[in-house]
């Protein structure tokens, strides 16, 4: 059961078709299967080329910078997945990222091994403390949950000062990335081991979301009696969300370590865990593709609002200042003229191309039996 | 069961991905790829240029009063460059905001490394921030100078090119710690320093001076949850009699500290680590007001009172010695070259520091020689350090073996009945010596005396005071 | 026994501080459902406006009932503006906006104020009161804290129990919908609700000035104790807020007085989840439990 390719134009009336109007028919034609893995398979594999082609083009600080849109777009998939797509109002991803951080740099320091299983370890062990976090969390209602989480990525870090001698104390723990192979560069290699883990992670949870947890995802957000009584076990889904978040918040976290060298408590403030939080609203709350919006935000906006206010020639100080308040009131805008995020905003002006394209009767045919009511990727 | 038409997902999609592009190539900038190093160690020189970088708090909460040193040291930078330069080499001095935050200060110090393509980074602030780059510079060979931290973790042989400047926090612990022995035997010390690096290394040579018994309690803080007044802290120092207290802490804190135990009605010998006890930093905390009920005018006046007597320690001519050669004419030198900060603080604490930072490095440039390299400029500081004229209490220690600049201090009391100055930020008791200078290591190494003097002023240093 | 004196003194001190940010963020979030993450940096920078004021000269009792005006028409300018228009979608979107307003008036601070940290003046002396024969850690200025707080509480509650307009507001905050028929005008108590809160900020922010170091950040921390203090105590109540706000206080000093500092957040974590865990909506929140 499959809705039809869009009719022939109404008889000879029809107007001989613009270019624009041809390339849409194309791209209409091009059939993807529509399996979620096999599709998402070839997003990865589009995706992966697409950053290898960016990647050696453009300048080793470049490459270090889209490396960090990757990690972040790592840590805030997780967070979509929690928020926007299960409900959970979590601003403790700092705590996670910090345990996944530490753990990475405990492993490098007494048990070194392959860095993949380095990571995947690092990855667990914040799942695993998100199951711990997860559990009472579930009992809480989202203001509560914000309170909790808060306290959490406050408090957390600080214990890693406590235990210094386990920890680094304000030295730290440094880390250490393998060396890249032939001539490629340090950053270069750093940023296709942390696009490749932001890759995976995305396919991952592009699958899981189509898939029964998923759903139910959506099914506990919406209305947690009506799953409770539709068979869902309401308080697991939870605790997997949290736990799948963590997880990624800590994958992430390693990843920073490796950025960085160093592991310390002063790299995860209370503002980063507010910072996520903001940016994926930013990018798109519960979607994937606006969280790399959002990763983007998060990287490049510190430095354009820096440059904005050195062109108003201010003293460094109040350049500095007025760069925050630049990056607040950008925030403010966006939300409030786009409520769906960057993404929402982004397929709004291109379904305005599409209707413009092929036509408003087009339009309704092609998204009859569409979108109604769930979340788009 | 309608199985929803995937067209417009791919369509959305596909298109995302193409934006994407178009946006990240824009952003980024298509450039070159990986940048290659300069020939032989003159990257960031050229004929007429040096290119040097730092990254520093210029906001968030670590910034007040470190924020002040990146701009006094760029006035010096231009004082050098209105008189042609190093070599008819002009310093261009780029310093990032980092916010105190590690991850940050990664980020910017590779912009520095691969963008701007700096010669040196000088006057990078913070210890957690700078560990963070140590060994980042290290490999791609840029020397890491004068770091405005007192980590005993900076001279190692592992990173030769990792430079301290001011004096390791034990150090100072330990010059304290001699002076509280000896003027203050057999009364009851308390403790209250900072959970960090910084505070853990001044105790620690408090620690080694005094005998553990005459130490009755020991209280720290957190400076990352510091938002109110010490109370708990000052009491419990309060009920275990401390009748000395001796303090590691930043200039915030030393506020919070002092403002409870008055409330308490408690009132100890202080004595404070340079790093948080500059009068004019730490004295606007502590002022109190008069409220009449129609006009009220903030005052200051008796900030005085409550700085009056803290024990301290130098390391640089106290900047309340109006007489003193030097002070005149870094005074001078700011007013000329950044009128904005010297109206805003005068030569406080971190002014005074930033000045005689940037004063090293002229002098380490110069004495590299017209040939440049950052070869030749490390040898310049390891062999040629003590010859800088560097105006220190103490002569500058670098050498193959050795990463820190001072190693010693004298301690000094702000006494009031001995004169006052007047900084912008109001009127306070000058530092008085009490004690003879000394040198010392950062491990149990015994506090010697140093005999030498202050280094003359040379002549177009004086030029800048005979100018005013 | 003057440490423990001490210690539990310091405790309703800070706890008092954290009731009125806790009742700022209840009164929006009983209004309109959103955390206001922007209410300590509004607070700031009313009382940095209060600060620039005292020291042109004007008096302190003019200044202080100015600020909190200003914190007043601020709350309502803002619920206008900025949150009117996100009504109704999801509710992520107003708490981001607060968030946005956070960082823009921090910076707005740091850029027009510089980031000099200062000294606030007190209302009253700052020096403890005498007790027998020593100084205790409570001051003049301390108990005019907790007899302003004490007002703002009973001000508020006497607001929404005895008058007309309170039980609009109320009736608005339950049910929007069924207010607006009845002809209750729903968006003009909203902005109430918001003015209201933000001169309940305004005061904390006055309150909390004199006791800490005075910059554009001063008011982060307290803002999540805050938050914590409202959460504890249920989000819907003044008593609520009261009671969540001691609580935190004494647990944080007890805390860091008897075991260290570096534990303080995390002995506010484990009061919340223990209070949580026995009563899922706080101590004095309503029922749960929903009807299917």
């Amino acid at each position: 059961m499959t809705t039809s390719v869009s009719p022939p134009p109404v008889g000879d009336l029809a107007p001989e078709p613009s270019a624009l109007r041809r390339l849409a028919r194309s791209a209409e034609r091009l059939r993807l299967p529509r399996q979620p893995l096999v599709r998402n398979l070839i997003f990865f594999v589009l995706g992966g080329a697409f950053f290898y082609v960016v990647t050696v083009s453009v300048s080793a600080y470049n490459d270090f910078q889209i490396g960090e849109i990757a990690l972040y777009a790592v840590v805030l998939a997780g967070l979509s997945l929690l928020t926007g797509l299960n409900g959970q109002f979590s601003l403790g991803q700092g705590a996670f990222m910090i345990i996944g951080a530490y753990a990475l740099a405990l492993l490098q320091t007494h048990a070194p091994m392959n860095l993949a299983l380095e990571l995947v370890i690092a990855t667990l062990v914040a799942a695993a403390a998100g199951v711990v976090v997860g559990l009472p969390a579930a009992r809480l209602s989202p203001p509560y949950l914000a309170g909790v989480t808060l306290l959490l990525a406050l408090g957390l870090p600080q214990l890693a000062d406590q235990y210094g001698s386990v920890f680094g104390g304000e030295q730290g723990l440094t880390t250490t990335t393998p060396t890249a192979p032939g001539s490629i560069s340090a950053e270069q290699w750093l940023a296709w081991i942390q696009i490749f883990c932001a890759m995976v992670v995305v396919l991952l949870l592009a699958n899981l979301v189509r898939s029964r947890f998923g759903r139910n995802f959506r099914a506990v957000r919406d209305d947690e009696v009506a799953a409770s009584v539709s068979g869902i076990h309401v308080a697991r889904t939870k605790v997997l969300a949290f736990a799948i978040s963590a997880g990624c918040a800590g994958l992430g976290g390693a990843l920073l370590a490796l950025s960085t060298g160093v592991v310390n408590v002063g790299e995860f403030p209370l503002s980063l865990s507010i910072a996520l939080l903001a940016a994926m609203v930013l990018g798109g709350a519960g979607s994937l593709i606006g969280i790399w919006w959002g990763a983007v935000a998060l990287v490049y906006m510190p430095t354009w609002s820096t440059s904005l206010s050195k062109h108003l020639s201010l003293g460094t100080s109040a350049a500095a200042y007025l760069s925050d308040a630049i990056f607040g009131a950008v925030l403010i805008v966006v939300i409030l003229v786009a409520p769906t995020g960057v993404q929402g905003g982004v397929r709004w002006v291109l379904r305005r191309l599409w209707v413009a394209a092929v036509g408003q009767q087009n339009l309704r045919q092609a998204t009859d039996g569409g979108e109604r009511g769930e979340e788009r990727t | 069961m309608k199985i929803r038409s995937s067209r417009p997902v791919r369509y959305r999609s596909v298109a995302a991905v193409g934006a994407a592009t178009a946006v990240l190539a824009a952003f980024t900038g298509v450039g070159g790829p990986a940048s290659s190093a300069g020939a032989a160690g003159t990257t960031g020189v050229t004929s007429d240029s040096i290119t040097i970088g730092a990254t520093v708090p210029l906001t968030g909460p670590a910034a007040p009063g470190y924020s002040e040193i990146a701009p006094a040291m760029n006035a010096v930078f231009n004082w050098v460059n209105a008189r042609g330069g190093v070599y008819g080499r002009k310093i261009h001095y780029i310093y990032l905001d980092d916010k105190y935050n590690p991850a940050t200060t990664a980020k910017q110090t590779r912009k520095l490394v691969l963008t701007d393509h700096i010669f040196a980074d000088v006057g990078s602030l913070g210890t957690p921030t700078d560990l963070a780059i140590q060994k980042y510079l290290h490999s791609e060979k840029v020397p890491h100078l004068f770091i405005e931290s007192g980590c005993n973790c900076w001279s190692t042989p592992k990173y030769p090119e990792t430079l301290g400047w001011q004096p390791p926090y034990t150090t100072t612990g330990k010059i304290l710690g001699t002076y509280i022995k000896a003027n203050f035997k057999d009364q009851k010390v308390g403790e209250l320093y900072q959970d960090t690096e910084f505070g853990m290394d001044v105790m620690k040579g408090i620690n080694l001076e005094l005998p553990a018994s005459q130490v009755v309690s020991k209280q720290t803080y957190v400076v990352t949850t510091l938002s109110g007044a010490m109370t708990t802290q000052m009491a419990a120092l309060k009920a275990a009699g401390a009748q000395v207290v001796v303090m590691a802490t930043i200039p915030a804190a030393t506020a919070l500290a002092i403002l409870p135990a008055v409330k308490l009605g408690f009132h100890p010998q202080y004595v404070v680590d340079n790093v948080g006890a500059d009068a004019p930093t730490v004295g606007p905390l502590l002022a109190t007001f008069t409220t009449a009920a129609t006009k009220t005018k903030l005052l200051a006046a008796a900030a005085k009172g409550l700085m009056n007597g803290v024990v301290t320690n130098a390391y640089l001519p106290p900047e309340s010695t109006a007489t003193n050669p030097w002070i005149k004419a870094e005074s001078a030198l700011l007013q000329k070259y950044t009128p904005t900060l010297w109206a805003k603080h005068g030569l406080d604490g971190n002014t005074e520091y930033g000045v005689v930072l940037a004063y090293t490095f002229v002098q380490a440039l110069k004495a590299a020689g017209k040939d440049l390299t950052r070869t030749t400029l490390m040898n310049a500081i390891n062999t040629k350090a003590k010859s800088f004229g560097a105006p220190g209490l103490v002569p500058l220690n670098y050498s193959k073996d050795v990463h820190y600049g001072f190693m010693g201090s004298q301690v000094v009391k702000l006494t009031a009945s001995a004169g006052t100055y007047t900084t912008p930020s109001g009127t306070w008791p000058v530092a008085k010596a009490v004690s003879p200078v000394y040198v010392t290591t950062t491990g149990s190494g015994k506090v010697t005396v140093y005999k030498g003097t202050e280094p003359p002023v040379p002549s177009e240093v004086a030029k800048l005071t005979a100018a005013r | 026994m003057g440490f423990f004196v001490d210690v539990v003194l310091s405790g309703v001190t800070n706890g008092m501080v954290f009731a009125a940010i806790a009742l700022s963020l209840v009164l929006i979030s009983r209004a309109t459902g959103v955390v206001n993450f922007a209410q300590g940096a509004m607070a700031m920078f009313t009382t940095f406006v209060a600060y620039s004021l005292l020291v042109q000269g004007i008096g302190y009792w003019p200044t202080f009932f100015v600020a909190i005006a200003i914190g007043f028409v601020f709350g309502g300018v803002v619920e206008r503006t900025l949150m009117r228009p996100l009504h109704g979608r999801s509710p992520l979107n107003p708490v981001i906006v607060t968030i946005g307003l956070l960082v823009v008036l921090e910076g707005a601070a740091g850029s027009i104020w510089g980031n000099t940290s200062r000294k606030f003046p007190a209302a009253f002396s700052q020096s403890g009161l005498v007790i027998g024969t020593t100084r205790v850690a409570f001051s003049p200025f301390d108990v005019f804290i907790v007899v302003a707080v004490l007002v703002l509480v009973a001000g508020i509650v006497a607001l929404f129990r005895w008058t007309d307009l309170g039980l609009r507001m109320r009736a608005a905050a339950f049910s929007p919908e069924v207010a607006r028929l009845l002809g209750v005008r729903v968006g003009r108590l909203f902005t109430l609700g918001w003015a209201l809160a933000c001169a309940a900020g305004s005061l904390a922010g006055l309150l909390i000035a004199p006791l800490t170091s005075f910059s554009p950040y001063y008011m982060d921390l307290y803002l999540i104790y805050g938050f914590v203090a409202a959460v504890l105590g249920g989000l819907v109540s003044p008593i609520g807020a009261l009671l969540g706000g001691l609580t935190t206080g004494l647990a944080i000093s007890f805390a860091g007085g008897y075991i260290g500092p570096d534990v303080e957040p995390m002995a506010a974590l484990a009061l919340l989840l223990i209070v949580l865990m026995a009563r899922p909506q706080g101590l004095l929140g309503g029922s749960a439990a929903r009807r299917v």
